[in-house]
């Protein structure tokens, strides 16, 4: 086990809720997670589990009205953030804990220059001159590989690639050295070449600068590539945690193994592949009308009477390895 | 870009030249001229003698060398006499632009200044009991005519004060103009004020809701730089063109402002030449307003460009 103080991050029990029309959910519920300085996390999990509502809980940018966040507590570097008033937090966010965002599209102003977005994030959190702010914007378009920042520096948004923006997002997010990134499905909308580039990009310049780094995505593939552990969630809960080696050796969650087995394979040469690819059957539940039981009973092929009665406690299997599965002693042998 | 400009001015011209072949047709089209209105209102009519006067206002000519002759003398800044004044045409109607110009442009600030701000404040408090309250004045001020305003104002000093804003042709202090102008500007810029709050409220709508809003706010923004400083100047477009449409929209208004407050500017001369058929002066301060707006709206084509980056106006 780590040192206490290599923790960049300690969440405990995180409770978001949104007020609806068709009523309350919880999008995030009893979320506990930690991350320690140079570490990654990955955060798993389809549409609508509550993975990017868990970010912006972090970022507490979750939109209020209609969401609050109504428990737990997110320690960062020592600070509990959720105790902030909106002031001290406003000094936070940019500059000890970042995000970027899936849609570099969109992500940016369209009328401001991109080393102007940058000089701003600067300048909300250190004492700089317009000309030094100015000067820490190129330094921060060249470590993120965009070819002569300083003329780029000088565009607009719309005069840049997608992959380019997503660049200038990282520089901006990272423009203040910040102890926790969060990276909220930063290579969805981009195109597969560029998708590795921006991965490897984030991957160096969090080893370069040894920032913590929350990672959320659906992609597997992308998780065993640069997470260190994993969170599985569904339905707003945790369902399993475990570093990643042990995490694809041996899943104890029925909806991990499901993830898994619907990565598409290569077949071997020779071997007919399979005319359908597999899939987890159903869909995530409405989280306004959550079972009483586990959450993914009506999904899964595993489920027993229990399943349906009483949700699963997470329960440490060894070596960290977290799952909340009635099942999960039996798993390796009944799936 | 210089070729944007120069077909852009073509089209002006054009313009121009389809108002002012509109506004010589409609003049005529209208029953009676000067000479009927004279010799009716004098009772009597000889024939020869109505002749006579058309012969020498040279309205009897066919309309297209009646055209030629006012077009023509437009262009080299002769407008002519007013069959009314019998002064210059010209004469008549330069003193008068001053003052309806900066009653105008008072009444464009005001929009400005008082619609941008509230529906930025209305757009962030939506659906709060603030964001109801500035939503029904915005629906007054659309729905209340500017004249029975400027009534409204004038009957109200009258219980109030004891006394009637006067216009005031010679203010002596910065201040006295201002409060000359001021009270009708306000009268006749409510209805734009609250358009530009309506349409500045549901762009700043529009625009919160995008994923730079959210960015800002994840670099530490706070709230007055991310509504103001991010939001407004993406949602400022819809503004211009709503206010470079008032800036034409006010001529209207102001024909009635200046009956109701009384103020010699060139709206309300107009109205006047109109009525007596004057054509000279209709004709040339019609021109006149239709140079204005065609050129306002060659501004705010303009500024979109200043306003938005992706905006670049090319060949």
């Amino acid at each position: 086990m780590a040192d206490k103080s290599d923790l960049v991050l300690e969440v405990k029990g995180l409770k978001t809720v949104f007020f609806t029309n068709s009523g309350l959910f919880q999008a995030v519920d009893d979320v506990s997670f930690t991350v320690k300085r140079g570490e990654t996390l990955a955060i798993v999990g389809e549409s609508g589990c509550g993975k990017s509502v868990t970010a912006l809980s972090l970022m507490r940018l979750v939109p209020d009205p209609p969401g609050r966040i109504v428990g737990g507590s997110v320690m960062l570097e020592g600070t509990d953030l959720l105790a902030l008033d909106e002031t001290e937090m406003r000094a936070v966010r940019g500059n000890r804990i970042s995000m970027i965002f899936q849609e570099p599209m969109t992500s940016l102003n369209p009328v401001m220059r991109i080393g102007d977005q940058i000089v701003e994030a600067v300048r909300l959190h250190r004492k700089m001159s317009k000309r030094e702010a100015q000067d820490v914007a190129v330094e921060m378009l060249r470590l993120v590989r965009i070819p002569e920042p300083a003329r780029r520096a000088r565009e607009y948004p719309h005069q840049l690639s997608g992959g380019m923006r997503q660049r200038a997002m990282i520089a901006m997010a990272l423009a203040c050295r910040p102890a926790l990134l969060i990276a909220d499905e930063p290579t969805t909308a981009l195109d597969v070449t560029i998708q590795a580039q921006i991965l490897a990009l984030i991957l160096d310049l969090q080893k370069e600068l040894g920032t913590g780094l929350v990672l959320i995505t659906h992609d597997l593939g992308v998780v065993a590539q640069t997470a260190q552990r994993v969170i599985v969630m569904y339905a707003g809960r945790k369902v399993e945690e475990a570093s990643v080696e042990a995490l694809f050796a041996a899943p104890k969650h029925p909806y991990t193994r499901g993830l898994m087995a619907s990565i598409p394979t290569v077949p071997a040469p020779g071997v007919v592949a399979p005319a359908r690819l597999n899939e987890i059957p159903g869909t995530v539940p409405s989280l306004v009308r959550l079972p009483k039981g586990c959450a993914f009973a009506p999904r899964c092929k595993l489920a027993i009477k229990r399943c349906e009665a009483e949700y699963p406690p997470l329960i440490d299997w060894g070596g960290g390895h977290l799952a909340a599965c009635w099942r999960a002693a039996e798993i390796a042998e009944v799936a | 870009m210089f070729a944007y400009l120069v077909r852009r001015l073509f089209l002006m011209l054009v313009t121009l030249f389809g108002i002012s072949v509109v506004i010589f047709f409609l003049l005529r089209i209208v029953p009676g001229n000067i000479v009927d209105i004279l010799f009716a209102a004098a009772g009597y009519v000889d024939p020869a003698d109505k002749a006579n006067l058309e012969k020498e206002l040279g309205i009897d000519q066919p309309l297209v060398v009646q055209y030629w002759h006012w077009i023509s003398g437009f262009l080299r800044g002769d407008f002519g006499y007013s069959y009314v004044s019998e002064k210059p045409a010209l004469q008549e109607i330069l003193p008068r632009i001053p003052i309806t110009a900066r009653l105008a442009g008072l009444a464009l600030l005001f929009s400005a200044s008082i619609g941008i701000p509230l529906g930025v404040i209305s757009a962030v408090k939506q659906g709060t009991r603030l964001d109801y309250a500035l939503r029904v004045v915005s629906l007054s001020g659309l729905s209340l005519p500017s004249f029975w305003l400027g009534l409204l104002i004038l009957t109200a000093s009258v219980a109030m004060f004891n006394q009637m804003p006067i216009f005031n042709p010679n203010p002596q202090t910065w201040l006295e103009a201002f409060a000359t102008y001021a009270v009708p500007a306000a009268a006749v810029g409510f209805r734009s004020a609250a358009l530009t709050m309506r349409i500045t409220r549901s762009s700043m709508l529009e625009v919160l809701r995008q994923d730079y809003i959210r960015t800002a706010r994840a670099k530490g923004a706070s709230d007055a730089a991310v509504n103001y400083q991010h939001a407004l100047k993406n949602a400022i477009l819809p503004v211009i063109t709503v206010i470079g449409i008032e800036a034409a929209f006010l001529i209207g208004g102001l024909i009635v402002t200046e009956t109701v407050f009384n103020i010699p500017g060139v709206a309300r001369f107009l109205v006047e030449a109109i009525r007596w058929r004057d054509y000279p002066i209709v004709q040339n301060l019609v021109m006149l307003i239709a140079i204005v707006v065609v050129s306002a709206n060659f501004i705010v084509d303009m500024l979109y460009a200043v306003f938005d980056p992706r905006i670049r106006y090319t060949d």
